[in-house]
């Protein structure tokens, strides 16, 4: 899923200091399960918001909305009786999903309530980590599992940097090293020889590198 | 074979002597002449380092060409942290073309450490590949791109390795590895825990590395406790036993620094004992004066001419 986390309020109050009317929009996809921007997260900012300006005697009108995908042309089209007169939209949806609706809607603001932070999974409650970077040619087959582009923190492809200690990052103590994740896989599947195949120069053509990615199903298009 | 003095010195069986100097935090050029005439005449090479700790220094291309004028082998660094292979073989070129003989490829430390922290890095390749890279510069004569290369660069190809990383399981396949991608020499981070250095060692027989690349190893003279200490708790990699610590509590405090450079002068004689080691790498981090000092005592003065 995309993780995200609300930006922090001074800047969100900073944001639509000078709107009276605002729309604010969830998502019930990545977002709900991360809990940076569903039902409940809106909720809570659209009172916090009214809260806030009533008592500096600025009141605003905060109308809330979440929609099933803010990603989808077929959800975002319907926004449109939502927005009714509201003055700009603040989205607590991911940056595509914010970008999405504004290309839709572009005589609005759509202002982002939200970091949008890494493409990651829930390692437990209440904790998300990253995964993928989207390099657009998958390795995971040569590493066993374990993501070397995005987990470690120099993207190396072919074993540990110096720093790597007790199973953690040079760069934080907080961090697993992700080659010492790799090396216990192999250790675990008795494949440890794997680590002597030299990894070749990584073509970063398909990942953003090569520019702005797109993808196109013909059998699908209408 | 290139023209690198200290490729000579190696292959002629002799037992190596490298040191570092940090560029300046500016443009000034006396301080890299200053920091080298300590070493003068007492050194085979001496590293340049590349942004060392991610903090902005004076380019390592143009600190080795300075020490190049005044006689040394430069050793020059690169680290994959700033350049992508573009730049970095563009960089190349021109230290060949600015007769810079050695070369020593490093991934580089993450800027979260230096005084530029909000930087993007690039790590487009790896160390390992930023050997590859060159020896295919030197050797075939190709660009990574295939087009053709009008004036190899010819480079004695270099590396590190840092025994006391983990996972150390793997520490010593991490040389081999190395080794196979076509680097000549190794210099290890600073040791200051000897036995397990051995043991690295032994792994490094096990797999005949030291047949295969020349191992120089790192050594450091503690100038004080804080440093020891320090070094024990803040830099990731390094292992600084609580005996060394010990034994310079041991000593009246104006004898500290006097023990340090004991310390690391009877380290170099038990690395000169281990079979497989080429020579030594002296890190004398902002303390070159102590350089010749310490190669004197530990008998490795004068050096080779060759
Ligand atoms: S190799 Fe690329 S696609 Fe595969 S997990 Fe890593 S970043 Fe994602
Ligand atoms: S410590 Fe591990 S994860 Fe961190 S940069 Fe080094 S190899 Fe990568």
């Amino acid at each position: 899923m995309i993780v995200a986390n609300r930006k922090p309020f001074e800047e969100i109050v900073e944001l639509v200091k000078a709107y009276k009317s605002i729309l604010l929009l969830g998502c019930n996809e990545c977002v709900t399960v991360c809990a940076a921007g569903g039902a409940k997260e809106v909720a809570v900012l659209a009172s916090e918001l009214r809260m806030h300006r009533e008592k500096e005697g600025q009141p605003i009108e905060v109308k809330e909305h979440v929609l099933e995908r803010n990603c989808d042309p077929e959800y975002v089209v319907s926004l449109a009786p939502i927005i009714g007169d509201a003055e700009a939209i603040l989205s607590m949806a991911c940056g595509c999903g914010i970008q999405f609706v504004g290309e839709h809607y572009r005589q609005m603001r759509v202002l982002p309530a939200v970091n949008t932070t890494f493409d990651g999974v829930a390692e437990e409650q209440g904790v998300w980590a990253e995964r993928c970077l989207g390099c657009g040619n998958c390795i995971l087959d040569k590493t066993l599992g374990v993501c070397p582009v995005t987990r470690c923190a120099k993207s190396l492809f072919n074993g540990p940097c110096g720093g790597s200690h007790g199973g953690k990052c040079e760069v934080s103590d907080e961090t697993p090293c992700g080659w010492q994740l790799i090396v216990d896989r192999y250790k675990e599947m008795n494949m440890l020889d794997k680590y002597m195949e030299i990894q070749p120069l990584k073509n970063w053509s398909t990942s953003r590198d090569g520019g702005p990615r797109k993808r196109v199903r013909e059998d699908l298009k209408l | 074979m290139s023209a690198s003095n200290l490729e000579k010195v190696l292959k002629g069986g002799n037992f190596a002597v490298t040191s570092e100097c940090g560029p300046p935090r500016g443009a000034d050029a006396e301080v890299v002449s200053k920091k080298g005439s300590y070493l003068k005449g007492y050194v085979d090479g001496v590293n340049v380092t590349d942004n060392q700790t991610s903090v902005v220094r004076m380019s390592s291309i143009a600190a080795a060409v300075l020490l190049k004028q005044m006689g040394f082998d430069p050793i020059m660094q690169m680290v994959c942290r700033d350049r992508n292979r573009i730049a970095l073989q563009s960089d190349l070129l021109g230290a060949a073309a600015l007769g810079l003989d050695n070369v020593l490829c490093l991934s580089g430390d993450h800027q979260k450490f230096g005084d530029h922290p909000t930087a993007k890095n690039v790590f487009d390749i790896d160390s390992m590949q930023l050997i590859q890279t060159i020896k295919q510069l030197r050797d075939e004569g190709r660009f990574l791109g295939g087009e053709e290369v009008k004036g190899r660069p010819d480079m004695f190809i270099g590396c590190a390795e840092n025994p006391f990383a983990d996972p150390f399981e793997i520490r010593a396949m991490r040389l081999a590895k190395k080794a196979a991608c076509g680097a000549q020499f190794v210099q290890t981070q600073c040791i200051f825990n000897v036995p397990k250095f051995e043991k690295w060692m032994e792994m490094v027989r096990d797999l005949g590395v030291h047949e295969k690349i020349y191992i120089l190893a790192g050594v450091t003279p503690c100038k004080s406790i804080g440093m020891a200490r320090y070094m024990q708790k803040s830099v990731p990699g390094m292992d600084v036993p609580e005996e060394l610590i010990t034994r310079l509590k041991g000593v009246p405090k104006e004898n500290v620094a006097e023990e340090g450079i004991k310390i690391c002068v009877e380290t170099i004689e038990q690395m000169r004992a281990i079979k497989g080691v080429a020579g030594v790498h002296i890190m004398a981090i902002e303390w070159e004066q102590k350089v010749a000092g310490i190669v004197e005592a530990a008998k490795l003065y004068p050096r080779p001419a060759i």
